[in-house]
């Protein structure tokens, strides 16, 4: 381990709490911090976690109600006279459906507005396909001024969630509804636009670059993997945009291989991200872990995650052709 | 009295009869860009940015101005116009409209010209952004907030259901410190509005959704100034100013007609209007005739 991690990492035990949740966590932290901030939901406070900022700041919430399209506009106009506003929905519906309103009124303007959106992936579960946003990150990648954030657990939602409440640019960042492994602990470094290293085993053959709830995924393939010989490092790429172009081509460098692992289409997210990158820079032999050209559907989370191949024997099979 | 209001209308008149000029001349100059709404609003932005408007253009940044939000972007041919007639930046600059490296883009853009309050082009956003800063100005500042936000949005444009998003939202929180103004031209691009999606009963729909209505000739500068000043003085709802506007107004050619919507005149076409415009500054309904 190069960076204190939780613990009980590697445990059958390890401890599991919603991303969202570290989310809520750090909106309350971040409202107390800066007056500024301020907050808004379309009819989702509970379930985006946004009900203790509401209840702790009843002025500085605002309950939207379901239009998307209308509330991230208004917080645009909330941005110009002065204030820090974060919107919540499920991704799939903002930054889904509100995508050219998000372009034209924040990105374009280049207004510090925070855009939430929770409930994404596959592993939304069985309220099937509709509700799954796996292109979220690809369409808010995509928009000039934006920033974007997909963290691999609570603790690192809530530190990021008061690193977005600081800066002035645009910032998307993407939840997960389900519970997840807890990664890191309080020590873990994070910082907006830093890749972080979170395992590494001596002279590694593959580079495996991970974000999200998947990243727990990726460092027990690494752990299984080191056992049998094969021997990774796993990066947290936490900040999808702006990518941290020197840590991605320092690896690929070091290793010669890279699989990219995202709960997301593998067309236009991390992988690809990567990939443009080091088409250039670095031209390296990829492998992409995520969802291939498919709508989600109703299951399990487990059940879908395997499904749509993004398993920890997934990720590593797809290191062991790379090799 | 009347013989200054006399004078201030008769001032506010000329002076949107020269914003005309200048929205034809920029046109012509540009090849391309929408004739039929920026002449059609002209007499309102003369009447805001020259009469209407707590403003400063040597400080356009001021934190006590109120805020104008162009929600139908395409017609900022008469915002520039107007802006720059009232000193917000040189009058000659209106040559670059649309020109590369301009900062006047064919749809306003704040990066490019960061006085305004934000960019617009793809309709039917601008309200809820004006919303948006009039629920800053009252959690800021209260019921006795002294800022007014104003938006001016298309008729055409209420098709988009964001609008009426915006609108619902507006109703709910009550906010008096908001004025839409529609451009009712009767309009857009395949025709005429209640051929391409009937809005009426307009006036009943904004009722309903909580708005305090007022209609008006968008025309006739006493009715603008007065819908503003009622507009302003109603506390318990937000206001809408739905003025009745003929598009291309002041020239013959350009009016009513919905193919002028969106093209810009050509050079011979400029010269008549302009002319047309010279010989016939009373066709701008005026109260003096």
């Amino acid at each position: 381990m190069t960076i204190p991690l939780n613990s009980k990492l590697f445990d059958t035990d390890v401890e599991q709490a919603p991303i969202r949740a570290g989310f809520g966590e750090g909106l309350v932290l971040a409202g107390r911090a800066d007056e500024r901030v301020v907050a808004m939901c379309c009819d989702l406070t509970e379930s985006t976690k946004m009900d203790a900022f509401a209840k702790e700041f009843p002025k500085r919430f605002f309950e939207m109600g379901i239009m998307e399209q209308s509330s991230v506009s208004v917080a645009s106009g909330m941005a110009a006279m002065g204030k820090i506003p974060f919107v919540s929905s499920y991704a799939m519906f903002s930054p889904g459906r509100s995508w050219e309103q998000i372009r034209t009124t924040i990105c374009y303007n280049d207004r510090p507005v925070k855009l939430v959106g929770s409930h994404a992936g596959i592993s939304v579960g069985p309220d099937g396909g509709t509700h799954q946003a796996v292109e979220d990150m690809a369409i808010t990648r995509v928009l000039p001024n934006m920033v974007v954030l997909c963290p691999c657990d609570s603790i690192e939602a809530r530190k990021a969630t008061l690193a977005m409440a600081k800066t002035t640019k645009p910032t998307y960042i993407r939840l997960a509804r389900e519970k997840t492994p807890i990664v890191t602990n309080e020590d873990t470094p994070f910082e907006i636009g830093k890749a972080q290293e979170y395992f590494r085993t001596e002279s590694p053959k593959v580079g495996i670059i991970a974000c999200g709830g998947l990243v727990y995924n990726a460092l027990m393939a690494a752990k299984q993997l080191q056992e049998e010989g094969i021997n990774t490092v796993v990066l947290n790429m936490a900040t999808i945009k702006p990518l941290d172009r020197d840590a991605v081509i320092a690896l690929a460098k070091e290793c010669g291989a890279i699989v990219s692992v995202e709960e997301h289409q593998v067309a236009g997210g991390l992988g690809s991200a990567i990939a443009e990158v080091l088409a250039v820079e670095h031209p390296t032999k990829m492998a992409f872990i995520g969802v291939h050209d498919k709508f989600g559907q109703s299951g399990t989370p487990t059940e879908l995650i395997e499904h749509y191949g993004m398993g920890i024997s997934h990720i590593k099979e797809a290191i062991k052709k790379l090799i | 009295m009347n013989c200054q209001h006399d004078d201030k209308t008769k001032f506010l008149e000329e002076k949107a009869l020269e914003i005309r000029k200048s929205i034809i001349e920029m046109l012509v100059e540009a090849k391309s860009g929408h004739t039929a709404g920026p002449l059609g609003m002209t007499d309102i932005f003369t009447a805001f940015y020259f009469h209407i408007l707590k403003q400063d253009p040597k400080n356009p940044t001021w934190e006590e101005r109120d805020r104008v939000v162009l929600s139908n972007g395409h017609i900022c041919p008469v915002l520039y116009a107007t802006m720059a007639h009232a000193g917000y930046f040189p009058i000659e600059e209106l040559k670059t409209l649309r020109k590369f490296g301009s900062r006047l883009q064919g749809h306003p853009h704040r990066e490019f010209l960061p006085m305004l309050e934000t960019s617009s082009g793809p309709l039917g956003s601008g309200l809820s952004q004006a919303v948006g800063m009039a629920l800053v100005d009252r959690l800021d500042r209260g019921q006795n907030t002294n800022r007014t936000v104003y938006c001016f949005v298309g008729d055409g444009e209420l098709n988009e259901g964001q609008n009426w998003e915006a609108i619902m939202l507006a109703g709910k929180e009550k906010l008096h410190n908001l004025v839409a103004i529609v451009d009712r031209n009767n309009i857009q691009i395949d025709g005429y509005t209640e051929n391409v999606m009937p809005l009426e009963p307009i006036a009943m729909k904004w009722a309903s959704f909580g708005w305090h209505v007022l209609e008006i000739n968008g025309h006739n500068m006493s009715e603008i100034i007065n819908a503003v000043d009622t507009a302003r003085a109603v506390f318990e709802k937000p206001s809408v100013i739905i003025a009745h506007t003929i598009p291309g107004k002041g020239v013959d050619m350009f009016q009513n007609d919905p193919k002028w919507h969106g093209n810009p005149p050509n050079k011979e076409q400029g010269a008549n209007a302009l002319a047309e415009l010279r010989t016939l500054g009373g066709q701008i309904e005026s109260e003096h005739q």
